[in-house]
């Protein structure tokens, strides 16, 4: 598959477009279809335009753009960016705009990015289906009485949609793999510290990443390799370790090792696994091989998810009292009761459960049931990863079980919903990178997604796995929703 | 029935970094509000801690000078609790894995008090009441604290007043921090609970919180003994509550009893790292922790003859001992600095944060070349006093006022002539010494010396007078 991003630049360094062109056309490509998709929360056409004309300007100098330079794109609305409306999808911060930007924003924003608005999620990232968010559910570009997934819908959405070229996502237990699933696209979660947290609104501190949701590969890698590095601001980053993942993407894969975890494939659909035996078949042609192993320990991963994730989102979002910003009750006695209210009226359903259980599990009395025996876990899990990925490159596992649910039947049975995480979460628990790429369509025609998972910051391994694939199945299995903007 | 008090400190001190515990913003006291603060510090969404090395570094040098053990591993946890001046909802902390454990502080009667353990933490903002309105101000948030928790080893008022200023001197002369309770750079919560005399059990303890002031704390820890007493004695039980000390009416009142204690659900804080410290680092703080100041006292003693008190009073501060020692530096007579420092300096310095300070116009040099000349009997001991004035007065050195021509000293003729000349001036201090008032003498000597601009030795002058009038 081509590069969409090789395509725009080339489009603009050939002069076949200029970039305010570009840019209004995608802005009007949003106008058309964000009414079926939803897939955008906030919409900045002014900031949008004027960094296009700074790109026409250079252009127009004979300057040399770099690779993302006047490239469309879109950021999860959890990504702090100054000056512009950053809720969470949450109304507790409607209206919240940060004072900063994340250090992802900033990489982007000197590689010249322009950036078309903030897109859809899940409130505070809790959800599989973006439902959860204040302003409704994104949907699913192949289909729009199916979500987008979740919880980064609105980017999933958007770039399925092609309504932005790429964008980026976090994943704290699924949150880019599942959606881009659901939409047959691509995104990358990596390894964690690979990239920097700074300004990504928390969920849970020790499972989010953010990463990039494109429709190719070589975009992944491209994108990854402009928003990995090591930042001071965060502690527990570390940066991309090795060469730039675009070097390596193309490699030979021969004798490559492609690990199947039988555990895995218990519980999920026929058509998800039949899916991920051809894409076998298809490795095996490219001369990679197979070997099966046990994985034991991931049927703790689902609870270990739960209980951790909770636990820290629980301290995380204790800090929205209506006090220094966001949305604030309007009549209260005291300020306990402001507190009180303002926390009531201000989160969903969703991210009350979790912050309730949460709660619980640190609870004294309940904490060594819980969280202390969550935490032991967690180290089995890694330790399980570390012992298969000496009989394996990479792992290659369904990402979801089944194809994307109708609208609102996620919102109906939450431990429904929490069990189609299950192949997701373990990546998370274990700081590893995944990534996330179609190998095929469901009886419903909706995509079927398969991930590609690898040691830690091994990301070059498996976007190079990742590629060979694509290379080999094409549009036919990469294949474009019928929505947007195609030039 | 006689009863015991059983008492543990928790002793929160601001550490005197430049900048915050976790961001860059200034530590400064005072400021208008929420001038002092960033997105870090105020806790806005999406913003990460990043641990100061000079926090650790000044909790270590803390937990060296207070005898502890250093841990290599620690770790940052959160302490959970919804409090407006606290931004994140969590104060970031440590909780099972202090940077320091097991040290002790020595009281002048020799016994230690236990230090359970000292951990570093952010400090929290402050709410403003104003006009019936609640304001916040978050300069202080995040400001660098150590927490250092003693053992129930204080058994009286003396020894937890002697323990918060042993505290006091010992952070002030690391350099760690100023220590200044009235401005709340140094704040006590007491636990205190009472026993029969005799009895090896605890009885039920009362926290009292947020003490700055060390009168304070002995008033409010014999109130608080009292009314355990009288409680008890009246048949009734202490219960565990925190409580608040009112200076105004010298009682504590309850602020919240046991029931609604807080359940912190301390966990490990993830935006965080391992805190690790190798034991060369830790050798290399040590030798940056100079000689503490009892061990200075002992050694005035035993190398300066300097009795205690004095010893204690110089290197109770330590600029002052620098001083001290910079200008005792060769001289032959180190007790003439000392009481210098002591006399005519410390009557210039009159409160606890002037001699902390030590703002004075002249240098140790100065003061060395004065007392050099007292050395070599260039100079005697009155003019040496009354030079020194002049010297603290201007900054200027002991050449300025005193010639070549009054070092000379005097000869035994010149001495022998003026004690004549005062004898003749004096007729009615000679009949009156003569009818047995002593003093009458000393008027006579007093002459002497003003006659010989202070060079004449006292001593020798009132000899020679006695010899005069037989």
């Amino acid at each position: 598959m081509e590069s969409k991003i090789r395509h725009y630049s080339d489009m603009l360094k050939n002069r076949e477009i200029t970039c305010t062109e570009l840019t209004e056309k995608f802005l009007s490509g949003i106008d058309t279809s964000n009414k079926d998709l939803n897939a955008y929360v906030t919409v900045t056409a002014d900031t949008a335009i004027e960094a296009a004309k700074k790109v026409d300007e250079k252009l127009s100098r004979g300057e040399e753009l770099s690779l993302l330079e006047g490239i469309p794109m879109t950021l999860k609305d959890n990504i702090s960016t100054k000056g512009i409306e950053t809720t969470c999808c949450s109304k507790i911060l409607e209206g919240y705009k940060p004072i900063y930007n994340a250090t992802v924003w900033e990489a982007l924003q000197a590689q010249g990015a322009v950036l078309l608005g903030k897109t859809n999620m899940d409130e505070f990232a809790m959800g599989s289906s973006s439902e959860t968010s204040y302003f409704g559910g994104a949907a699913n570009p192949h289909n729009i009485n199916h979500v987008a997934g979740g919880s980064s819908g609105g980017v999933a959405s958007a770039v399925g949609g092609n309504i932005a070229v790429y964008g980026l996502g976090s994943d704290t237990g699924g949150s880019i793999r599942q959606p881009v699933s659901f939409c047959g696209i691509v995104g990358l979660k990596p390894t964690y510290g690979a990239v920097s947290r700074f300004g990504l609104i928390a969920y849970a501190s020790s499972f989010d990443q953010i990463g990039p949701i494109t429709t190719t590969v070589e975009d992944s890698a491209i994108v990854y390799d402009a928003i990995s590095g090591y930042d001071k601001m965060d502690s527990t980053s570390q940066g991309r370790k090795g060469a730039p993942t675009v070097d390596t993407l193309k490699n030979d894969i021969k004798g490559m090792k492609i690990g199947i975890a039988r555990e895995y494939l218990e519980g999920v659909r026929d058509e998800v696994r039949a899916c991920i035996e051809k894409a076998c078949e298809v490795y095996k042609s490219l001369g990679a091989e197979i070997v099966y192993f046990n994985l034991p320990a991931l049927k703790y991963a689902l609870p270990v998810y739960y209980i951790l994730a909770c636990a820290e989102a629980s301290s995380n979002l204790g800090r929205y009292d209506g006090i220094r910003y966001g949305y604030r009750t309007d009549a209260y006695k005291d300020v306990n009761e402001m507190i009180c209210k303002t926390r009531s009226e201000g989160f969903g359903d969703e991210v009350k459960r979790r912050i309730m259980l949460g709660t619980y599990v640190l609870s004294a009395g309940y904490y060594d049931a819980y969280y202390k025996k969550a935490q032991n876990l967690r180290g089995s899990i890694v330790n399980a990863f570390k012992n298969a990925f000496k009989t394996c490159d990479v792992i290659l596992a369904p990402t979801v079980p089944m194809t994307a649910f109708e609208k609102g039947n996620a919102i109906s049975d939450p431990i429904e919903t929490y069990l189609t995480d299950i192949c997701t979460v373990p990546v998370n628990i274990a700081g590893l990178p995944g990534v996330s790429i179609p190998c095929g369509f469901g009886e419903n025609g909706l995509p079927i997604g398969m991930q590609l998972i690898g040691n830690t910051f091994c990301e070059s391994t498996i976007l190079n796995a990742a590629w060979q694939y694509e290379n080999a199945v094409g549009s036919e299995v990469f294949k474009s929703s019928e929505y947007g903007i195609k030039l | 029935m006689k009863y015991e008090m059983v008492a543990g400190f928790e002793t929160h001190i601001e550490l005197a970094t430049n900048t915050k515990i976790f961001c860059s913003c200034t530590t400064q006291f005072g400021g208008d509000p929420n001038t002092h603060c960033c997105p870090i510090c105020i806790g806005l969404p999406g913003t990460l801690p990043k641990l100061n090395k000079q926090v650790i570094k000044y909790a270590i040098m803390a937990g060296l000078a207070t005898n502890c053990e250093i841990a290599n591993i620690s770790k940052m946890d959160r302490k959970n609790y919804c409090y407006p001046d606290l931004p994140k909802a969590y104060q970031i902390s440590q909780y099972d894995k202090p940077l320091c454990e097991h040290g002790y502080v020595q009281l002048s009667s020799g016994k230690k008090i236990r230090l359970t353990r000292i951990h570093i933490e952010e400090d929290a903002g402050k709410l403003i009441h104003k006009r019936g309105d609640t304001y916040v101000d978050y300069n202080r948030g995040g400001v660098p604290l150590i927490e250092i928790v003693s053992e129930p080893d204080i058994r009286s008022v003396e020894e937890a007043k002697e323990y918060v200023e042993k505290l006091q001197q010992i952070m002030r002369f690391i350099g760690i921090s100023d220590c200044k309770m009235q401005e709340g750079s140094m704040r006590c919560d007491v636990n205190i609970s009472v026993r029969p005399e005799g009895s090896d059990k605890l009885g039920t303890r009362t926290e009292i919180k947020n003490m700055n002031s060390i009168t304070f704390i002995g008033r409010a820890m014999e109130y608080e003994f009292q009314r355990q007493v009288d409680l008890i004695e009246s048949g009734g039980q202490v219960e565990q509550q925190t409580l608040r000390y009112d200076d105004a009416t010298n009682t504590t009142s309850s602020m919240r009893g046991k029931e609604d204690a807080n359940d912190y659900r301390y966990f490990r804080d993830p935006d965080l790292v391992t805190i690790s410290v190798t034991d060369e680092e830790i050798d290399e703080l040590r030798k940056q922790i100079p000689e503490l100041l009892f061990q200075k006292a002992e050694r005035y003693v035993q190398q300066f003859g300097m009795n205690e008190k004095d010893a204690a009073n110089i290197s109770k501060y330590r600029r002052i001992a620098e001083f001290f020692e910079e200008a005792s530096e060769g001289v032959k007579t180190p007790k003439n600095v000392s009481n210098f420092i002591i006399g005519q300096i410390f009557r210039r310095l009159e409160t606890e944060d002037d001699k902390e300070k030590f703002d004075i116009s002249i240098t140790a040099q100065q003061l060395r070349e004065l007392v050099k000349l007292i050395d070599d009997g260039k100079v005697k001991n009155n003019l040496a006093k009354s030079t020194l004035e002049k010297m603290l007065d201007t900054g200027k050195s002991v050449t300025e006022f005193i010639t070549e021509s009054d070092m000379a000293g005097m000869d035994e003729g010149m001495l022998a002539e003026l004690c004549k000349k005062a004898v003749e001036a004096n007729p009615k201090a000679v009949s009156d010494y003569k009818a047995g008032k002593v003093k009458a003498l000393k008027s006579m000597v007093g002459f002497v010396m003003k006659e010989s601009r202070g060079k004449a030795d006292a001593s020798a002058a009132e000899a020679k007078i006695l010899e005069l009038i037989g």
